[in-house]
């Protein structure tokens, strides 16, 4: 069996109203890296507890190496790792604590669980301090410990849900290395949610983009990338002179797509280098003065952009509309 | 089942240890015990001399009445604690292990009987030191011991029920304070029963802070074991009957997420 995780259709509704997922479907292969990527609120967190077993979907099906979610939780709950983003670790307890009450919570015989608490602590540059009580712990040093938590039973596949948001970019860097290990290693399968668009470039060997609770777009970073044919030229013309410059590109034979983005202009090309003396060309004769002018090889934020007709940074402000976590009631 | 017990160790030594980098917590827990003791105590020493109280001296009235007050106010706040498991992610993490998902709330139940009977200890001895005596000898006194832990279990994992559907400290704190009072007067930890008005007294009948106050005394004082007896299967069914709502309460909060 080659897909460690298989989710297919599902929908959950919170209580509140909220349309959290919509038909959320992907497959998730042995020993690969699978991001989930898109703003606060697309869903990500409410997939990763629904796989987790920590919430139940209204609809649909999920398949944790071959054990069904809703109906084998326990069975479930052997195969995974489950870093969530509030940290979940004790803070008056040192770090080998933790790890170690992990360990025999997850069934562990004590001299593996011990063994294997040193491993992951040296492996994670924790051994030095793996007798401090985790409230004395840097930020990265915390979210290294929870990485060690989810893997200390050697599951089958690790949830990470945005395991760098809030920290320092050193400490993100060090992270992404552990990461890359991991993958290097390919013993394990990882599900990773994240809202940065390079750390889903950088790490997923597969990603599929998430917007309002369903898959918007699937595929290694390179296809992703590879399907929007050619380059983006950015015009800088001044927010009054967009709508004309639109139209005056449009027309064009090199030209695929234009869209106004702010004081600029942005064209799709076949071959950004080619084109952009034409467009600019183009433009000064209609009278329109370009300020500057710029090519890029597409990105992930393009990526989204055209599934999703929104610009990826837009939304990085939004609330989170997560339910569950943090929630709290009467 | 052999799992259930395992798990609920595992997670009981968790709060054991974070009780032990935190002792300070069993200190402060003391004061108001010491100010019940130490002055209440003293101030209305001669009261006593009423008819109807059991004994001629207050403070061996009093010592198991404030054992008991101090359990219930110990078993009232665990639920605190379920509370910051909650907004600190802990109760994620654990409900995504295959833990017993009984063990979490017993293991905070077992936690407070044990944090309960250290400081019901502490609390004899002082009394014992004010000038308190007891004609129950060691067993009578072992028993007001556990007398307070099971009121403290009980009270505990209904602490822990309403931690879990309202997942904010001030409405614990609220329900706390709304019960504590009331439940405290509505008993004999105070005063004889003779000595209550009628109202009261009917009131502190189906009262089980009161139940676990008069069996505390009944241990400490050799009397009546009949009595005792009889409030301790009450105590022992509402202590049942707690952990019941504890886990419905767990049961929803786990569909609430």
């Amino acid at each position: 069996m080659d897909e460690v995780i298989v989710v297919e259709g599902l929908r959950k509704r919170y209580a509140n109203g909220v349309q959290a997922l919509d038909g959320l479907s992907f497959r998730v292969k042995r020993g690969e890296i699978f991001g989930l990527l898109g703003p606060n609120g697309a869903g990500k967190s409410t997939t990763v507890r629904i796989l987790a077993t920590l919430t139940l979907p209204d609809s649909g099906t999920a398949r944790i190496a071959g054990f069904d979610v809703v109906r084998q939780p326990q069975q479930v709950r052997r195969q995974i790792g489950y870093v969530a983003q509030a940290s979940g670790v004790d803070r008056w307890l040192t770090g080998r604590e933790n790890l170690l009450l992990q360990a025999r919570l997850e069934r562990l015989p004590a001299r593996e669980a011990r063994q294997r608490a040193d491993e992951l602590l040296t492996w994670l540059g924790l051994a030095d301090a793996a007798d401090r009580i985790v409230n004395t712990y840097s930020g990265g040093m915390r979210r290294r410990l929870d990485i060690a938590i989810g893997l200390i039973h050697r599951p089958a596949v690790v949830f990470l849900d945005e395991p760098t948001t809030g920290l320092d970019p050193e400490a993100r860097a060090a992270l992404w290395q552990i990461l890359l290990q991991l993958r290097a290693a390919q013993s394990i399968s990882i599900l990773l949610t994240t809202h940065y668009l390079d750390e889903a470039d950088r790490l997923c060997d597969r990603l599929a983009i998430v917007d309002h609770g369903r898959v918007v777009a699937e595929g290694t970073p390179e296809e992703l990338k590879a399907e929007l044919q050619g380059d983006r030229v950015t015009l800088e013309v001044g927010r009054e002179q967009t709508a004309m410059a639109r139209s005056v590109l449009t027309g064009l034979p090199e030209v695929l797509t234009v869209i106004v983005d702010g004081p600029a202009v942005i064209a799709r090309v076949p071959h950004g280098a080619s084109a952009l003396p034409v467009l600019v060309t183009t433009l000064e004769r209609a009278g329109i003065t370009v300020q500057t002018a710029a090519v890029h090889r597409p990105s992930l934020d393009d990526v989204y952009l055209h599934h999703t007709g929104r610009r990826f940074e837009d939304e990085r402000e939004a609330p989170e509309m997560l339910a569950g976590a943090g929630t709290k009631g009467w | 089942m052999s799992w259930f017990l395992w798990d609920t160790w595992q997670l009981t030594w968790r709060q054991i240890l974070r009780t032990l980098r935190l002792p300070i917590w069993i200190a402060v827990s003391l004061v108001q015990p010491i100010i019940w003791l130490g002055l209440y105590g003293q101030l209305f020493r001669r009261i006593v001399e009423l008819p109807g109280f059991q004994t001629t001296s207050y403070i061996t009235f009093l010592t198991p009445g404030v054992m008991i007050m101090t359990a219930f106010f110990g078993g009232g706040w665990a639920g605190m604690s379920m509370i910051d498991d909650h907004d600190q992610g802990v109760l994620s993490r654990l409900l995504a292990t295959p833990a017993s998902r009984g063990a979490i709330i017993a293991a905070r139940v077992l936690h407070t009987a044990l944090t309960v009977l250290i400081q019901s200890g502490l609390i004899l001895a002082l009394g014992l030191i004010l000038g308190a005596r007891f004609h129950g000898g060691a067993l009578g006194l072992i028993s007001v011991m556990l007398i307070a832990a099971l009121l403290a279990s009980g009270i505990g994992a209904l602490s822990c029920g309403v931690g879990l559907l309202a997942r904010r400290e001030e409405t614990l704190i609220a329900v706390m304070n709304f019960l504590s009072m009331p439940l405290t007067f509505l008993s004999t930890a105070f005063i004889a029963a003779p000595l209550m008005p009628r109202w009261i007294r009917a009131l502190a009948r189906i009262n089980p802070v009161n139940w676990a106050v008069e069996a505390a005394r009944g241990a400490a004082l050799g009397t009546d074991s009949g009595m005792v007896l009889t409030r301790l299967a009450l105590l022992a069914v509402f202590t049942i009957v707690c952990c019941l709502l504890a886990t419905l309460a767990f049961r929803r909060y786990q569909r609430a997420l």
